[in-house]
């Protein structure tokens, strides 16, 4: 029963980084009726925010020393961060906290980094086929992973947690099991809150701001809502923007998880994909309950139980599940009538 | 009783085949015989084709790959301060190119992937001349660019590679391996992790499914159980998992008290990193505290795992701390040329260059077959591994192996392993047969 609950914390952790991209995805598919292959790469982004603003707040101050030198014979380099030497102890906390602290500035970055996408690029293909729209979304996406890799190298380049979050939690023991039997780190539970904050967030505002229901609107029925009036075209990018944040802030706090290289992006953005097609194109609740779902049951697929009885099932359980969808319910979970049809 | 009859065709025939007969001797051992071979050098130049990874995931141990054969060129035509030609133990080189012909060299880029690997060392041997072959970051790779090599008549000195399959059950007569293997690290880190966690422990392997983690499970368990350790499991995940979480977490209540991460590159550094977190590091299981090992180490690789690191286990080729004068010496040059030290794929590609250019200088060609029997049972020292043998059974080094453990102060950010303990490389050999193959013959081409 430990190994039950385990898993499905797994499984909720990691759903929350698909929810968070799917959710994404399907706001700029719903909207701009787009199939954009580049969203892995704002995840990306999103994380290499984290590696930025941690470069650029551990900037060192750097001193010869007059006594010691390296093996190859120069002198040694004795480094501190600026932040620490100008601000003592604080420096060193905001330093701790670089991942947190990453998020404020990850917004607005993010945000700008949406609206040249849509503006320079996605915008020309509003009206192509989806067939041209994935071959450029895709080109862009890795046109971005080589300048990501030329500029931060190749390797995966570590991002703490903050010192008071890298424990762990005996979560079981709130729930009657013995103490050390369902312990999770506090980082991974602090991630899936996150995640349902910020997909709670993006739920009050499409259904709660005025902003929201035009864009509710436009989903609906662009041409209607530009007879109207409405300047269609202008939120659309904004709403381009606000799913560019989502995927951005899904990379930033995934960064203690998982150490961020360039191509993290194309390993999310598969699985993303199906998550969406599974929870049906173009509902932001089914992306929603698809990538909770797919995160659970792939974590239960890569138990030993599990895969002694079908040896491989962890790589292949989230395309089975699918194809059983895609045959049993062609919409998705939730999908909405009309949507990628006839 | 037949009878001896001579005429003119029988006189022919006998004149040739006693004068190829009396000509053979010297043939064998003169450069004529050099005559008509793969990419045999004609001007005054001879081209080494430099297979690294330059994109991909492993593209910074490519990179690093790279410096070292562009240092070795470097000190083999005479530039720079020598490096490690200067401690070598074969004096053979002079400085001044090899067989009197400057080395100049051709990149190709593997991509960490065999289909590309293969067509970039084609395109180095058909396109432009490359007289032999070397690099590489992978296992898969290895074995399918030493496949071509033998199969277009050039040498292959392999780069980084750690499975036993690559001088074992694939090895091929004209592919040659400087780099240690998984048998070696099991032989390596066994009395080690002995003398640290002794022989009461239960292991749980989490390990990459291809040729290499096959190979590095197989090692590992055999000289743990050996030693008297239990396997808890041994559990396959798939390569660029990314978030190994959910193979992690049945290691938490499975009663084993230690885990090996078969893990090299991007997983290496994601499995760990995941495995402190969740805090296996610091457990305690059946009053033990809880250990993680990861044998093979870069510290490349490392420094992406940070802290994580700290106090864990593994083996590795070598390591920039070495004090040994060989190891001062490429540290220096490098350190001096490109700012920071080497990694150890830098180091067995530097030495892979320079020996296959002795061997050619000791042979007098460039010949695959003259260069191999020249590399075959070659002893020396002076490379930053002690004493080390090219063994001719199976064309694989033996030499010391390191034990490491990251480090608990590093005091910069290459410093993150300390060297606990130089297996002596008598403890790490093995009989040629044990992993199987056949080096079959020599192709020039």
């Amino acid at each position: 029963m430990d190994a039950i609950l385990l898993q499905i914390l797994n499984g909720l952790d990691k759903g929350g980084a698909y929810a968070l991209i799917a959710l994404g995805l399907t706001i700029i598919f719903g909207t701009l009726g787009v199939v954009n292959f580049a969203h892995g790469a704002l995840f990306m982004l999103g994380a290499f925010c984290a590696v930025s603003i941690k470069a650029v707040l551990g900037l060192q101050k750097v001193t010869l020393s007059e006594t010691e030198t390296t093996a190859w014979g120069t002198p040694l380099e004795i480094t501190q961060p600026y932040v620490e030497v100008w601000f003592g102890d604080l420096g060193a906390t905001i330093l701790d906290y670089s991942v947190p602290v990453s998020i404020l500035i990850a917004i607005p970055v993010m945000l700008l980094i949406g609206i040249i996408m849509e503006r320079g690029l996605i915008r020309y293909f509003y009206k192509r086929p989806h067939a041209e729209q994935i071959l450029v979304t895709f080109g862009l996406a890795i046109v971005l992973q080589e300048i990501i890799k030329s500029i931060f190298g190749a390797n995966p380049i570590p991002q703490p947690a903050p010192d008071s979050m890298k424990g762990m939690i005996d979560f079981g023991v709130a729930i009657g099991f013995d103490a050390g039997n369902v312990v999770y780190p506090v980082w991974r539970l602090v991630y899936f809150l996150f995640s349902l904050f910020v997909i709670g967030l993006v739920f009050a505002f499409i259904q709660f701001t005025t902003f929201g229901m035009v864009v509710r609107a436009g989903m609906a029925d662009r041409e209607t809502v530009g007879l109207l009036g409405i300047d269609i075209d202008r939120r659309f990018t904004i709403v381009f923007g606000i799913a560019a944040i989502v995927a951005g802030l899904a990379g930033v706090m995934y960064t203690p998880i998982l150490s961020p290289d360039y191509h993290m992006g194309m390993d999310f953005l598969v699985l993303s994909f199906v998550v969406v097609v599974v929870g049906g194109m173009g509902s932001l609740g089914g992306a929603v309950l698809a990538g909770f779902m797919l995160g659970i049951l792939q974590s239960f697929a890569s138990m030993n139980e599990v895969k002694d009885i079908l040896p491989g099932i962890d790589q292949i359980i989230i395309y089975l599940i699918a194809v059983a969808v895609l045959l049993l319910r062609p919409r998705g979970l939730m999908g909405r009538k009309g949507v990628m049809e006839g | 009783m037949s009878k001896f009859k001579m005429n003119r065709r029988t006189l022919l025939k006998g004149t040739a085949a006693v004068g190829v007969g009396l000509a053979t001797p010297t043939i064998f051992t003169s450069k004529a015989w050099s005559a008509g071979y793969m990419n045999e050098p004609k001007g005054g130049t001879v081209t080494f084709g430099f297979n690294v990874p330059q994109t991909g995931a492993y593209a910074d141990e490519g990179a690093d790959e790279l410096r070292a054969y562009e240092l070795a060129v470097e000190h083999i035509n005479g530039g720079g301060d020598g490096g490690m030609l200067n401690t070598f133990s074969s004096k053979a080189l002079q400085g001044n190119g090899v067989n009197g012909k400057k080395v100049e060299f051709v990149t190709g880029d593997t991509q960490t992937k065999s289909d590309a690997a293969r067509a970039s060392a084609k395109r180095m041997i058909e396109k432009d001349g490359a007289i032999m072959i070397t690099g590489g970051s992978s296992s898969g790779v290895a074995i399918a660019v030493q496949g071509l090599c033998q199969d277009a008549g050039v040498i292959f000195m392999a780069g980084l590679t750690h499975s036993n399959d690559t001088t074992g059950k694939d090895k091929r007569a004209n592919g040659f391996r400087h780099f240690f293997n998984t048998e070696m690290s099991g032989a390596a880190l066994g009395p080690v992790l002995k003398n640290n966690f002794g022989t009461d422990r239960t292991a749980y392997h989490l390990t990459a499914d291809y040729t290499w983690g096959w190979s590095q499970e197989g090692s590992i368990k055999k000289y743990t159980e050996q030693l008297g350790w239990k396997t808890a499991a041994a559990v396959r995940t798939p390569l660029g998992a990314g978030d190994f979480s959910q193979y992690i977490t049945p290691v938490l209540n499975s009663g084993a008290d230690v885990l090996v991460l078969n893990h090299y590159g991007r997983d290496m550094v994601n499995s760990l990193t995941q495995a402190v977190q969740f805090g296996l590091r610091d457990k305690q299981v059946n009053g033990k505290d809880f250990a993680i090992v990861v044998p093979l180490y870069s510290r490349l690789m490392a420094q992406g795992a940070g802290e994580n690191v700290k106090g864990i286990f593994g083996s590795t080729n070598w390591h920039w701390s070495l004090q040994d004068e060989g190891s001062k010496a490429f540290v220096k040059s490098f350190g001096q040329k490109y700012g920071f030290p080497p990694s150890q794929a830098a180091h067995t590609c530097y030495s892979q260059a320079i020996l296959y250019a002795d061997a050619c200088q000791r042979a007098g060609t460039f010949m695959p077959s003259g260069v191999g029997a020249a590399l075959e049972d070659f002893e020396f020292d002076g490379l930053g591994n002690g004493p080390t043998l090219y063994r001719g059974a199976d064309h694989q080094c033996f030499k010391d192996v390191l034990v490491v453990k990251g480090k608990e102060n590093p005091s910069s950010k290459f410093d993150v392993l300390e060297v606990v303990e130089v297996t002596p490389r008598a403890q790490v050999e093995y009989p040629a047969s044990m992993l199987g193959g056949e080096l079959g013959p020599y192709n020039n081409g």
